[in-house]
């Protein structure tokens, strides 16, 4: 059970670009949360400096009872898993199964539990019938899997995805939601970030918004969606539900298909 | 009207591969037309787009069956180079399409023309009019490496407009991108579509295609199960079996019908709704 913390973080790279403002947010153990906003708003940033990846210029970012300004990346890494946007940055084996090991094994488990995840880690992602492939002969999708899976293998409390909705199809968004509520019932924190607003709408209720980068918003969907201010600043799109609702002149509130259908089917039988 | 892209029972496999990725598929695209391959990951879109561009054979090499005629040329009958004039391919992966040979993103969007031999005060006037259009002109002088993955994707594709090649192949150019920059994409593309452009897009984002794509050609394990407009293949029933995304207001629509609610007909974009509801109501008191 580890709790992330973010107070006043700001970033900045080393030639003066600021990423990043004043951020501060909390995770506790088990939540999911969806981070949302335009390219170039601050979210890849954010996540990086949740795993160590990028040390705050100011403010702090604790892991559990860690600073991560004391600690090394490989060390928080241990506690906050990072999937990669880019599946090429991340991977540099030559098959599916030895790249999903690679985790566990170096994480200095016992050969039995780096079975078990490997094992695990591949079937949640879909991607058990890979196992022999070279990552490199599988689709850009497909990749974004195996990056999954090489994370979650490693049994960390907290895991970030870095746009795993990028690419996927019908069949792949349900795996992705699948494994969402998994790792739910494993009591993981799991943080996302995503542009496909359907699948935010799907799997999350928790929304953090930003643009130009500073937090914007950190509220539940309906907030978020239905507040002109909030989206006109951070430029969302609402989901199409929500665009097909306000067309029907229903009252705010609706975002998911089965609401929406309701709403027509109540006023049918008035 | 003239067919720009000719398939007639065109089968392929990769080297070393026993299976065929692409089975039997013949379709033809007239010029000016934008159409959308749409199927799920796996299915052979991105090798359907290497047989137009002509990298199905001529780079991968493998097995080609049947015929590829683009512009009423066959694909055989071309120099890789020249169907590179004539068809502009921008990858799925912006990671990959960045060239790696030069510093900023005005040369990298130059490049492609410096290639052709083309003077260089042409190259300065082509490339700001599409980096104004792409609207990237802010990136002008940033290394392309130091891009976000969004920024590259509209880099990727400055690059290849820039050519004005007749047909444009765009493999998943929004992947990356938020619903605002996705959205103007598409609209660049249109506006590739009015300067007369064939387009070719592969594309997971239904909503998009049903407001901006005329043609749908649908692709299930290398086989080309339908095709025909837009509108028709997702009032198809037989669309539903393969188990590909419709857009967002269809899939509510045809869940309203099965609940029992009559629809005048199958809506495609969100604001089709309220009409295919309300004109039923009309109908009913008629």
């Amino acid at each position: 059970m580890t709790e992330l913390h973010l107070t006043n973080v700001s970033f900045s790279y080393p030639d003066g670009t600021k990423a990043l403002e004043n951020l501060t947010l909390s995770v506790t153990s088990g939540e999911r949360v969806a981070i949302v906003g335009q390219n170039g708003a601050g979210k890849t940033t954010a996540v990086k400096l949740m795993n160590g990846l990028l040390k705050p210029t100011e403010g702090s970012v604790l892991v559990g009872d860690w600073d991560t300004k004391n600690h090394t990346t490989a060390q928080v890494s241990r506690k906050v898993g990072y999937v990669f946007q880019n599946p090429d940055d991340q991977i540099f084996h030559n098959d599916v199964e030895s790249e999903v090991r690679f985790g566990p094994k170096n994480m200095g488990f016992e050969p039995e539990r780096v079975n078990e995840l490997t094992d695990w880690a591949l079937k949640l992602c879909g991607i058990s019938e890979f196992a022999e492939e070279n990552p490199y002969n599988l689709p850009y999708s497909v990749r974004k899997f195996v990056t999954i899976a090489s994370v979650l293998a490693m049994d960390s409390d907290i895991i970030i995805l870095d746009e795993p909705t990028a690419g996927q199809d019908k069949i792949g968004l349900q795996v992705l939601g699948n494994l969402l509520q998994v790792l739910e019932e494993k009591q993981k924190s799991v943080i996302t970030i995503t542009h496909d607003m359907e699948f935010v709408t799907d799997y999350f209720t928790r929304i953090i918004v930003m643009a130009n980068r500073q937090l914007v918003a950190d509220e539940n969907a309906q907030k978020v969606f239905y507040n002109t201010e909030v989206l006109e600043k951070s430029m969302l799109k609402p989901p199409a539900v929500a665009q097909m609702a306000k067309l029907l002149d229903f009252s705010p509130g609706i975002l998911s298909k089965q609401q929406l259908i309701e709403a027509i089917l109540a006023q049918r039988s008035l | 009207m003239t067919a720009m892209i000719d398939l007639k029972n065109v089968s392929y496999r990769y080297p070393v591969s026993d299976d065929s990725v692409l089975k039997n598929i013949s379709f033809s695209i007239e010029k000016g037309k934008f159409t959308a391959i749409i199927g799920n990951n796996g299915s052979g879109k991105t090798t359907l787009c290497n047989t137009i561009r002509g990298f199905v054979p001529h780079f991968y090499k493998g097995d080609l069956d049947g015929e590829v005629i683009i512009d009423q040329t066959k694909i055989t009958d071309y120099q890789l180079g020249q169907l590179g004039e004539k068809v502009g391919y921008v990858f799925q992966n912006p990671f990959i399409q960045v060239s790696g040979v030069k510093d900023n993103v005005f040369e990298e969007v130059a490049y492609g023309l410096e290639n052709l031999g083309i003077p260089v005060e042409e190259i300065k006037i082509r490339v700001e009019e599409v980096l104004k259009l792409v609207k990237i002109e802010y990136l002008r002088d940033k290394n392309p490496f130091e891009l976000s993955g969004g920024q590259r994707q509209r880099v990727a594709l400055a690059s290849i407009i820039v050519m004005d090649p007749e047909i444009l192949v765009i493999d998943e150019p929004t992947s990356q991108l938020d619903p605002i920059g996705t959205q103007q994409i598409f609209e660049i593309i249109r506006l590739m579509k009015e300067r007369g452009k064939t387009i070719v897009l592969v594309e997971h984002k239904m909503d998009l295609i049903a407001e901006y794509a005329d043609d749908l050609l649908v692709m299930h394990k290398g086989e080309l199960v339908m095709q025909g407009p837009v509108r028709e293949v997702f009032a198809d029933p037989e669309f539903e079996k393969y188990q590909i995304q419709y857009p967002h207001v269809t899939e509510i629509a045809l869940q309203l019908q099965q609940s029992g609610i009559p629809l005048s007909f199958l809506p495609i974009r969100d604001e089709e709704l309220a009409d295919a509801l309300n004109r039923t109501e009309v109908a009913a008191h008629d």
